[in-house]
């Protein structure tokens, strides 16, 4: 057998199921593997002895009718795990360890899963490539200090590396989908409502939503099944009926109506891009899908309208943070002194910036100008698509509008790092689910993705195109270990 | 549109967030390049467009107003910054 650590998670389940290996010699994999990995700083917190514990405890009394029996893995570090630090990327939860878990770290676990650390990601998941994390950036597996993407940028280059075999992320603006493209690897925003926000570090509440990220669709197809649960600690959690998505995978989709649209041809686009979608578009109509050109007339104004709402809902979240209940407390000379010394001292430079530019826009003679406005503007951009929908069962665009950049090319200029997200942004004010697949490689070998969206709870259609297309491009990911000495 | 100095010291204390000049003044700059690009959407009519406040088309959920988990004091107060036992300590806010 190859090495343990470079199986998929659908080959990993299928081992251990066999007996051909167990959960200890699998996990010890992944620990020695990440062990030697320290410079990838995937990690913000390791929990290594005691996932070796629970391996050792389910071999003894292993239970096979479980869907990740046995199997260990990484999780990004915005999701609360009970008695394991959770700290967001930031200063000012680096002291804290939740005393309950997440619902869908609970669903994974109960599928028989075992935690293996908490992944690193940018502060409070507002960045697009692991550089506002406190503890530091991460480097991405395909090159020297090249970002992962962000912010889910941990969870990306552990996945990519084989130190994980799959991971969670989540996508506020392009969070999940960003990264996977950069890495070379799958990544599912779903439906806003499919998976449980509870005890999940709010950033933006009516965007954030978690997602799978996997090394193909099958892997990508089977997480979701397991972590998308109606739940009633979250009041936006949707009960609607979910497909056994991996069950139902198929690679036939023949007549499907995917539609291409004309305003994702942004200016200055590079030629690759350009190269890529047409490719996608060929792998397609080789699937036997059928290609319609559509418009989307109000893209241009989502990031603008994702620059207000987002950071409007982080600075109300982000209120929480007043060193009184829990995280870092400064001393203060009075009340007023220690709420203002901690924020001041606890958040980082991103961070800061947009609670800041949050407030502002919720502020007294602003309010109109500018929330409301990006209010009314979403509901414009909502419209497209679903104007879009009654014409077309999915869109094809590219994943981000260009390839990875170096580490500290883009950190001095805000909107520049912004218009990564240019493509992605508009499904999650829209609500939409919405897959980055690995489609190709740049002229420096750093992978592309493409993305496919589709109608609010039609996962199952946007994995059956990604699986159809997948087996069409035959992606292989090119990772040289550089990093190991 | 520009923001100042004045306003980012407004924002900062709105914000609970304490800023000196210098930090004050990078800020602005960011904030301004930020709305030059945010102002696009001036360049649309939205008079008569209903404001989109949750993608869910569904209405909040009622439950039973029941305590499910009580009796975690301990627990509640294990990540509180300050040294007590049974309740949250701040500076002094009363003379």
């Amino acid at each position: 057998m190859s090495d343990i650590t470079s199986l998929t998670l659908t080959n990993l389940v299928k081992n251990i199921k066999d007996k051909k290996i167990s959960s200890e010699e699998t996990t010890k994999a992944f620990i020695d593997r990440g062990g030697k990995s320290k410079d990838l700083n995937a990690y913000i917190t390791e929990d290594f002895s005691n996932a070796m514990v629970k391996a050792k405890a389910f071999d003894k009394k292993p239970n096979f009718d479980l869907k990740l029996p046995g199997i260990p893995m990484a999780v990004k570090d915005l999701f609360c795990t009970n008695g394991v630090k959770t700290t967001a990327g930031s200063k000012i939860l680096s002291n804290f360890i939740p005393p309950y878990e997440s619902t869908v770290t609970k669903n994974i676990w109960n599928e028989g899963a075992i935690l293996l650390g908490k992944l690193n990601c940018d502060e409070f998941a507002m960045g697009s490539s692991n550089e506002t994390s406190f503890f530091g950036n991460v480097q991405s597996p395909i090159d020297k200090n090249l970002v992962p993407g962000g912010s889910s940028g941990g969870s990306a280059s552990a996945l990519a590396a084989n130190l994980t075999p799959i991971t969670i992320g989540t996508d506020t603006g392009g969070s999940i989908r960003q990264p996977a493209s950069f890495t070379g690897t799958v990544g599912l925003k779903p439906t806003y409502g499919s998976c449980s926000r509870y005890g999940i570090v709010a950033f933006a509440s009516s965007l954030d939503q978690a997602g799978p990220m996997s090394k193909n669709v099958k892997d990508c197809a089977l997480l979701q099944e397991i972590i998308s649960t109606y739940d009633e600690k979250d009041s936006t959690s949707i009960d609607f009926k979910r497909s056994a998505y991996s069950k139902e995978l198929t690679n036939n989709i023949k007549g499907k109506k995917i539609g291409i649209p004309k305003e994702y041809r942004v200016d200055g686009m590079p030629k690759e891009i350009e190269d890529l979608w047409t490719k996608g578009i060929e792998y397609a109509k080789d699937c036997g899908a059928e290609i319609v050109e559509i418009s989307l007339p109000h893209t241009n104004y989502a990031l603008p309208t994702y620059y207000i709402v987002a950071p409007a809902e982080a600075s109300s979240n982000l209120a929480r943070y007043d060193g009184v209940k829990y995280g870092l407390r400064s001393k203060g000379e009075n009340l007023i002194d220690m709420y203002e010394k901690t924020r001041s001292e606890g958040f980082g430079a991103e961070v800061q910036r947009r609670i800041m530019i949050g407030t502002y826009v919720l502020s007294s003679g602003y309010y109109d100008a500018y929330y409301l406005k990006a209010q009314k503007v979403r509901k414009l951009i909502k419209n497209d698509f679903d104007e879009a929908y009654k014409k077309v069962d999915a869109i094809l665009t590219p994943s981000t509008p260009s390839a990875a950049f170096k580490i500290g090319e883009k950190t001095n200029d805000p909107v520049s790092m912004y218009l990564n997200d240019i493509f992605t942004v508009p499904v999650n004010l829209a609500g939409l689910p919405a897959i980055s697949i690995p489609a190709g490689v740049d002229a420096k070998g750093y992978p592309l993705g493409l993305q496919i969206i589709g109608k609010a709870f039609d996962e199952q259609n946007i994995l059956n195109i990604a699986y159809a297309m997948e087996e069409k491009i035959e992606f292989k990911n090119k990772i040289t270990d550089w990093w190991i000495k | 549109m520009t923001i100042d100095l004045k306003t980012i010291k407004h924002i900062s204390k709105l914000s609970r967030i304490s800023v000196d000049d210098k930090k004050a003044k990078k800020l602005a700059e960011d904030m301004n390049s930020i709305f030059d690009f945010i102002e696009k959407l001036n360049e649309l009519n939205t008079d008569n467009v209903e404001p989109l406040t949750s993608v869910a088309e569904t209405t909040l959920k009622l439950r039973v107003d029941e305590v499910k988990s009580g009796n975690i004091r301990e627990q509640v107060l294990k990540n509180s910054p300050g040294e007590n036992e049974d309740f949250f300590v701040v500076p002094r806010v009363v003379e």
